[in-house]
């Protein structure tokens, strides 16, 4: 069965007392939609030291499989704490296009 | 084999937590529930309830406390009065809307101001939209057994939704009266243990509590509304179920020589058994009268009420409580929209008396029958009268 | 892959009980303290939270974010209903019926559920001696619904109550002292921490959940959008904090004061309040006032930390 869209829920889709019984089901949402400017990873630079993974506010800064790190667009907010925390300024900030 | 113990009806109420094996208590004490309070803090002390006994701070916490113990899944209880009620209300709302089947008993008592502790009806009719299910009591065995039926309704799987007990303060509360106890082991197939469809678990996350948004908030209130109506369903079962255990019937509205009479009293609470001596003494001068009282306030029992007072040409309501500069008594306005749309209804004429723990006599019913049958033939300059204040 | 991630000499577990989605504002300081919080704790946690910040970011209908079992009811009774909670818990335990493992019962809050509207059902929690750790998340105001004073709004602060104008110089009263009145209470472990410092905030709460009986901590979170400061400066302008001796990094054990983070020389405050929109209208005299409080009070917890090592 296709999964309704929130605003179609109607009054029997809910369940008792309006409880989430999906954990973490807020992951739909593409936070990565409100960025006005996005990190740029320059991976050469990279020492794989975890700060950046460490002050994501969203979390969405990923372990690659060689260990470098890299963001999660869908959910990057562009906040810019990365590139201010990066010792090895591994990343810059630029500025979001239009698509 | 059931005993018989005299005991105050507090007391009592504190019995029946035991019997019904409440895990939690949450409580603060206000005049006049707080021997409830102490007594469940004196069967816990001596072992005899085991339950955890959580002395809070204030209402707002007991109830929020609560929440908390309900929705991890301990059956939980607290109890009340009057501007405790008050101080807890923002909370009361909650706990029937996220669905927390608590088990509130409210010793009903004035609002302040002046400040008083004796009893009427304002706490109960400021809680009456606030989606709990919510049973009068009349006498000490009343209080008992709608205890026990309370956790049984409020746990049960199509309904989880939290209860109240509303039994009189001071002219309730602190009688002593012999009252019938069932033995544990009856209880314990009659309250099966408790069992929260969603609770609070690691070992499967759920959010209670997210905020709505208008594009849902409606949605979630529908399916409260639909819940609470079909909660009585489930209320009348379990009363059945009591009377053919326990032998003692309950029904949503009772009814005292009312059938056929052309004048009816409605009365709610302890006050109703001072109203029927009334009605025996206007009886036997050979006035055609009776009484009916609601026991299920909510949900309110339309059709058990309609049938009560089809043959009435006269129906008098007593309200406790007063809503100022609106149409009186609370239970007289909705006595009103209930018979509204109906083709044939009495005529309704609504008394506010018994504020702040006022007592009403046999004669103060026998007045306000005959005066609101007088009211019926001759209209009235005033929406409601306030009887028994000296002028 | 392991399931953790090693940063220099520490390790940091991959596992988000928060998930990624929240709504909460870019750069929000108090999302990454409630990261790390939840990474602290893990999955074998019940959270207890407050109508603020947290919970509007991270739980619309019908989505939430989180991971691990969470309640939300009202605003001010959050260590209520976890007194609920931990009592529940303990004697479901007792008749057998409780969970497998002990849970970390965990309240969250922010500065107004906590240390306004909040404080009655905190205090009775914590005289009550439940088995709970209440973490107050203090942005300084009520940032959710538009910026508005709180008791913990530092000094000559601008707020939407109590703004900065011709003749005002914003809050007019010190921040409340909410450690402090924590340690009052004779609880077992009381801290402070902030998020630029990820693994000594860490550290603490997991020390937190595990003392039994009542612990608090008070972590600051820094907010560009209230405190008027850019989106990339949450992690600097909390360092700042804690290296200007405004908001200073300690723990008090059984009520023994240890400072965690102990620069050789503070910083001026200015370096601090300069940076924010929210102090932009302060006066010279100003500055140097707030200067010669921090410098009183924070010269006032070394000396208590002094004192303590004196009794070890």
């Amino acid at each position: 069965m296709a999964k309704k869209k929130a605003a179609e829920l109607t009054w029997k889709d809910l369940n008792i007392g309006a409880i989430v019984t999906e954990p973490g089901n807020a992951s739909e949402l593409r936070t990565g939609d409100w960025r006005s400017q996005k990190p740029v990873f320059d991976l050469s630079k990279c020492t794989k030291c975890g700060l950046c993974y460490v002050y994501c506010p969203e979390g969405c800064i990923e372990e690659n499989a060689e260990g470098y790190f890299e963001p999660n667009m869908y959910y990057c907010k562009g906040c810019g704490i990365c590139a201010a925390e990066c010792p090895r300024d591994v990343v810059t900030m630029v500025e979001e296009k239009e698509e | 084999m059931a005993k018989k113990v005299a005991i105050e009806v507090t007391e009592a109420v504190g019995e029946a937590v035991t019997l019904a094996r409440a895990d939690v208590v949450a409580a603060y004490p206000i005049t006049p529930q707080s021997h409830i309070a102490e007594h469940l803090a004196e069967l816990v002390a001596d072992g005899e309830l085991d339950a955890t006994y959580v002395p809070v701070e204030s209402e707002h916490s007991a109830m929020s406390a609560c929440l908390g113990s309900s929705a991890v899944g301990a059956r939980t209880f607290t109890a009340t009065s009057g501007q405790g009620l008050e101080l807890m209300h923002e909370v009361v709302y909650v706990a029937s809307s996220m669905r927390l089947p608590i088990v509130m008993a409210v010793c009903n008592r004035a609002l302040s101001s002046p400040l008083s502790v004796w009893g009427d009806h304002s706490d109960v009719m400021s809680v009456r939209d606030t989606g709990w299910i919510q049973i009068f009591v009349e006498n000490g065995q009343e209080t008992v057994d709608n205890t026990l039926c309370a956790f049984r309704i409020a746990e049960d799987p199509r309904v989880v939704l939290p209860v109240m007990i509303h039994l009189d303060g001071f002219h309730l509360s602190h009688m002593i009266e012999p009252i019938f106890f069932p033995e544990q082991n009856e209880v314990d197939k009659f309250i099966p243990p408790y069992k929260y469809p969603l609770p609070l678990t690691p070992e499967k996350p759920v959010s209670m509590g997210c905020f709505g948004a208008p594009f849902i908030y409606p949605e979630t209130k529908k399916a409260q509304e639909v819940n609470l109506e079909a909660s009585k369903k489930v209320i009348l079962e379990v009363w059945k179920e009591f009377g053919e255990k326990f032998g003692r019937n309950y029904s949503p509205v009772e009814k005292y020589h009312s059938d056929g009479a052309k004048t009816l009293l409605l009365t709610m609470g302890s006050y109703s058994e001072t109203a029927m001596a009334a009605m025996d003494e206007m009886r036997s001068e050979g006035k055609d009268v009776g009484l009916i009282r609601i026991r299920l306030w909510r949900p309110f029992p339309f059709a058990e009420f309609r049938e009560a007072v089809k043959d009435a040409e006269v129906l008098v309501v007593l309200d406790r409580a007063i809503s100022y500069g609106g149409p009186g008594g609370p239970v007289c306005s909705e006595v009103r929209a209930a018979l509204y749309d109906q083709d044939k209804k009495p005529k309704i004429v609504g008394f506010v008396a018994g504020l702040g723990g006022r007592h009403i006599t046999v004669d103060g019913f026998k007045y306000m029958v005959n005066r609101g049958k007088e009211i019926s033939q001759k209209g009235s300059e005033n929406e409601f009268e306030i009887y028994g204040v000296r002028e | 892959m392991e399931n953790y991630i090693k940063i220099g000499k520490q390790t940091i577990t991959k596992d988000e009980p928060l998930a990624p989605g929240h709504r909460a504002c870019i750069g929000c300081g108090e999302s990454l303290a409630v990261r790390l919080t939840c990474k602290a704790i893990g999955r074998n946690s019940i959270v207890i939270c407050a109508t603020g910040c947290i919970e509007v970011f991270s739980s619309p209908l019908p989505y939430t974010a989180w991971r691990i079992p969470w309640i939300h009811t009202l605003f001010e009774n959050t260590a209520a209903v976890a007194s609920g909670v931990e009592s529940g818990l303990k004697v479901m335990t007792r008749k057998g019926k409780g969970p497998a493992e002990k849970v970390n019962v965990v309240a969250i809050g922010g500065d107004g559920g906590t240390v306004d509207i909040g404080m009655q059902a905190l205090s009775g929690a914590l005289e009550r001696g439940h088995d709970f750790t209440y973490i107050c998340f203090d942005n300084e105001a009520y940032m959710n619904t538009g910026i508005q004073r709180s008791s913990a709004t530092p000094y000559g602060a601008s707020t939407t109550t109590q703004p900065a104008g011709k003749v005002s110089i914003g809050q007019v009263t010190w921040k409340k002292n909410l450690p402090a009145i924590a340690v009052a209470h004779d609880i077992p472990y009381v801290a402070t921490a902030c998020p630029s410092y990820p693994f000594d905030l860490m550290a603490k709460v997991s020390k937190a959940v595990a003392t039994p009986g009542p612990a608090y901590i008070h972590v600051l979170s820094v907010c560009p959008t209230g405190w008027r400061c850019p989106t990339d400066s949450t992690i600097k302008m909390g360092r700042l904090a804690v290296q200007t001796g405004i908001f200073p990094l300690y723990e008090v054990e059984d009520g023994q004061y240890k400072l965690s983070v102990s620069p050789a020389q503070l910083k001026p405050v200015t370096e601090y309040l300069k940076l924010q929109g929210r102090f932009r209208h302060l006066t010279e005299d100003s500055i140097n006032k707030i200067q010669e409080r921090v410098t009183k009070e924070y010269n006032k917890l070394k000396e208590k930390c002094a004192a303590s090592t004196g009794n070890n």
